[in-house]
């Protein structure tokens, strides 16, 4: 079989080339001099449906780069903005995120990763640049095991962090507070029987886990629980399913790239008029695109495990007034994320004794009241932020329409 | 669960809604397959650019405003300017993609096939990122575009909770898949082309000592399978109300699968390909769950070809188109 041979033959110099990045990695870390650049990059999807949003990231990014004067601690700081997605899946790409990772790791003047979009990416890299102590700060992953014991499968998340520290933090709240929130939310609606959908990924189906999981505890009656395919042509049966469960409620756990929208149209014209609420995969204008208005008005509910750029407060607030001057648009629901990341991180390298990847690590670790856009808040021990407001919207004539905050903070 | 009849109708309603549209496109493989053994790999993906073709017509005539009688005179400029689209890009690609490769191995016929997907599946990522009104900005060119729905999900037939439904979007399909299927079929059995068409596929050379010009008559066979994989993306667009630049894929896939399963080269037995496989689908998300029917599918049809390697009409014989 010569198809087996070169699969061998592919697999072994894969493996070649993985030692090699290892090998790579443990020489001793030189501890960067002053008047250096020194770098941060950013791993988002950037090519696919997550464009919009990734893009005002970026601009946030690079605000907060902006507002420093590009300098440092004497340092000027350099970054580079990276594309995990790649054309063939419109998507984030297992394979280009994992480039991302060894590129950046092998880069010794990379002292910071604010990334990833997607909790699958994280997967990915974390482990990688866990071994070689480079920090990494989302935006954006919301998957709670990626840092909280017990709460993913058995081994998360100590297989993400081999070296035994942690590198990886993040500046959003995790999906088990956002999908008890959305199933509380559900219940005060007046919702008692809830469909529950996932779209079978790592954020969807964690966070479908969640509302199920605290809607029953609440005293929610679930009456379908199911995976979609999520690239098929549409869900009519589906939808006559649904419709034959008599469901109050349809809940979706998934993302606008696995067709949240189609599901929303084929509710409509399937006739089911009960509320469809969806995650915050789904908070960015192209879901409302995808859907249409019409099928979505009034009767679509959002969770958002934070709160849309005009109701920040504060330096949230300022940061949005700056982001419209600058670049004239309202900036998308994560942008505020993109740059509280990069600020936690410039932050924490303007503290870092000497400018290696350790003590940056460490001086981000030490965070503590930190004051930012997003309210005053930590990173605890886990590397989670501290700051667990959310907030529910809807959809009215074609736009996010605020309705309330959830949770609250606590 | 005890059998719910209208439960069931309505699953088998929705099930051949979807299987006649795979049909539709299936038609596109079976007929390119059955003439110059060629697995058209591009097929799904011309549909989809079909559907953007379909869609920038949309915004530069305005017709998702169009309402009632005009909004059927709509819906028949789409479908067939979009045929002509997709038959005659399917022609120009016969021509220079596939032509000067006629007397190659099949496997660089069949690489070549992918390669011309790829292209597609490029274009289709730049169409959506061209900023104009049925886009939007164009900023986010892989994003899924909403496509109007011109023909409502009216129902005509039930529609109260516990009846079985039946819309003007099922009807269309069928309106726009079954004459064109009788008129495919009269085609190849009782005109000259058809003739040319099946004496070119059962041997070509015989073909053109005979005097037939082969390569107009595969030619042809390009335009009509393309040109039917036009009318089924207008349809599939019509009746899904999303279009992205990977439904090819998946689209195609299906379609695909529905040809082999009826016997790769038969014109009826895509048909029955097409029609079995919506079904099976629809009844495994009605009855099973969602997350099994690509598992179900893929069984049927490995069950199928155990015990029918040449699909369910295939025939042993050359005779194919």
């Amino acid at each position: 079989m010569r198809l087996k041979h070169l699969a061998l033959a592919t697999a072994s110099l894969a493996s070649l080339a993985s030692l090699a990045v290892v090998s790579l990695g443990a020489a001793p870390l030189p501890s960067l001099q002053e008047g250096k650049v020194i770098k941060i990059v950013s791993s988002l999807p950037r090519t696919g449906s997550a464009n919009a949003q990734t893009t005002t990231m970026v601009n946030g990014i690079r605000m907060a780069i902006d507002e420093v004067g590009g300098k440092v601690d004497g340092f000027d700081i350099a970054y580079e903005d990276w594309d995990d997605a790649s054309p063939q899946k419109g998507n984030w790409d297992p394979q280009v995120e994992a480039q991302n990772a060894n590129k950046a790791v092998k880069d010794q003047s990379i002292v910071g990763y604010i990334g990833t979009f997607n909790s699958g990416a994280s997967k990915i890299s974390m482990p990688v640049l866990n071994k070689e102590g480079l920090v990494m700060v989302s935006p954006a992953n919301t998957y709670p095991g990626l840092t909280k014991p017990g709460t993913g499968e058995k081994n998360e998340p100590k297989v993400y962090r081999p070296s035994g520290k942690i590198n990886y933090f993040r500046v959003v709240p995790t999906d088990d507070l956002q999908g008890s929130v959305a199933a509380e939310w559900a219940k005060e609606l007046g919702a008692k029987k809830v469909f529950i959908l996932h779209d079978r990924e790592l954020y969807g189906k964690g966070i479908a886990d969640v509302f199920q999981k605290h809607g029953k505890e609440i005293g929610l009656e679930v009456v379908g629980y199911e995976g979609i395919d999520s690239k098929a042509a549409n869900y009519k049966s589906l939808v006559t399913k649904i419709a034959s469960t008599g469901a109050e409620l349809v809940y979706f756990g998934g993302t606008t790239q696995n067709n949240a929208g189609q599901i929303a149209k084929d509710l409509r014209a399937g006739g089911v008029q009960a509320p469809f609420m969806v995650p915050d995969g789904c908070f960015e204008t192209a879901f409302i695109e995808a859907s249409g208005a019409e099928n979505l008005n009034g009767k679509t509910y959002i969770t958002f495990g934070g709160l849309p750029a005009d109701k920040l407060t504060g330096k949230g607030a300022e940061f949005r007034e700056a982001y419209i001057k600058k670049y004239g648009t309202e900036p998308e629901a994560y942008a505020v994320y993109g740059y509280e990341a990069a600020r936690v991180l410039l932050d924490a390298i303007d503290r870092a004794e000497k400018k290696d990847r350790e003590s940056i690590r460490a001086a981000v670790a030490a965070t503590k009241s930190f004051v930012g856009a997003l309210g005053t808040w930590s990173f605890d021990e886990n590397g989670d932020t501290t700051n667990r407001v959310m907030s529910g919207q809807t959809v009215k004539d074609g736009k996010f329409e605020f309705v309330k905050v959830l949770g609250g903070s606590n | 669960m005890e059998l719910d009849v209208q439960y069931l109708l309505q699953q088998l309603v929705n099930g051949l809604s979807n299987g006649m549209i795979s049909a539709l496109i299936a038609i596109g493989y079976t007929m390119v397959y059955g003439i110059i053994e060629l697995i058209n790999w591009a097929h799904g993906d011309l549909c989809m650019l079909g559907a953007f073709f379909a869609l920038t017509l949309i915004g530069a005539l305005g017709i998702g405003a169009w309402s009632g009688p005009m909004a059927a005179f709509g819906v028949v400029i789409l479908l067939l300017a979009t045929a002509g689209f997709c038959g005659s890009l399917n022609l120009i690609v016969d021509r220079f993609a596939y032509r000067p490769l006629r007397r190659a191995p099949k496997l660089t016929l069949l690489v070549t096939a992918i390669g011309v997907s790829f292209i597609f599946v490029n274009l289709g990522l730049f169409w959506g990122g061209l900023p104009m009104t049925v886009f939007g900005e164009g900023n986010a060119a892989a994003a899924p575009k909403n496509f109007p729905a011109i023909v409502p999900a009216t129902p005509i037939l039930g529609g109260e909770p516990g009846q079985v439904t039946l819309t003007v979007r099922d009807l269309m399909i069928a309106g726009v898949t079954m004459p064109l299927m009788v008129g495919l079929w009269w085609l190849v059995r009782h005109t000259k082309l058809g003739k040319a068409m099946r004496a070119v596929a059962q041997n070509p050379t015989a073909a053109s000592l005979m005097g037939i010009n082969t390569d107009r008559v595969i030619g042809a066979t390009f335009f009509i399978g393309g040109a039917l994989g036009g009318f089924g993306s207008v349809i599939y667009a019509i009746n899904n109300g999303t279009i992205g630049f990977q439904l090819g894929y998946r689209a195609g896939m299906d379609a695909f699968t529905a040809a082999v399963l009826g016997g790769i080269g038969s014109l009826p037995g895509a048909v029955l390909g097409g029609l079995l496989i919506g079904v099976a689908r629809s009844l495994s998300d009605g009855y099973l769950e969602a997350r099994w029917t690509p598992t179900l599918v893929f069984t049927i049809l490995i069950l199928i070809l155990v015990f029918r390697p040449s699909g369910l009409l295939g025939l042993k014989s050359k005779e194919k188109v």
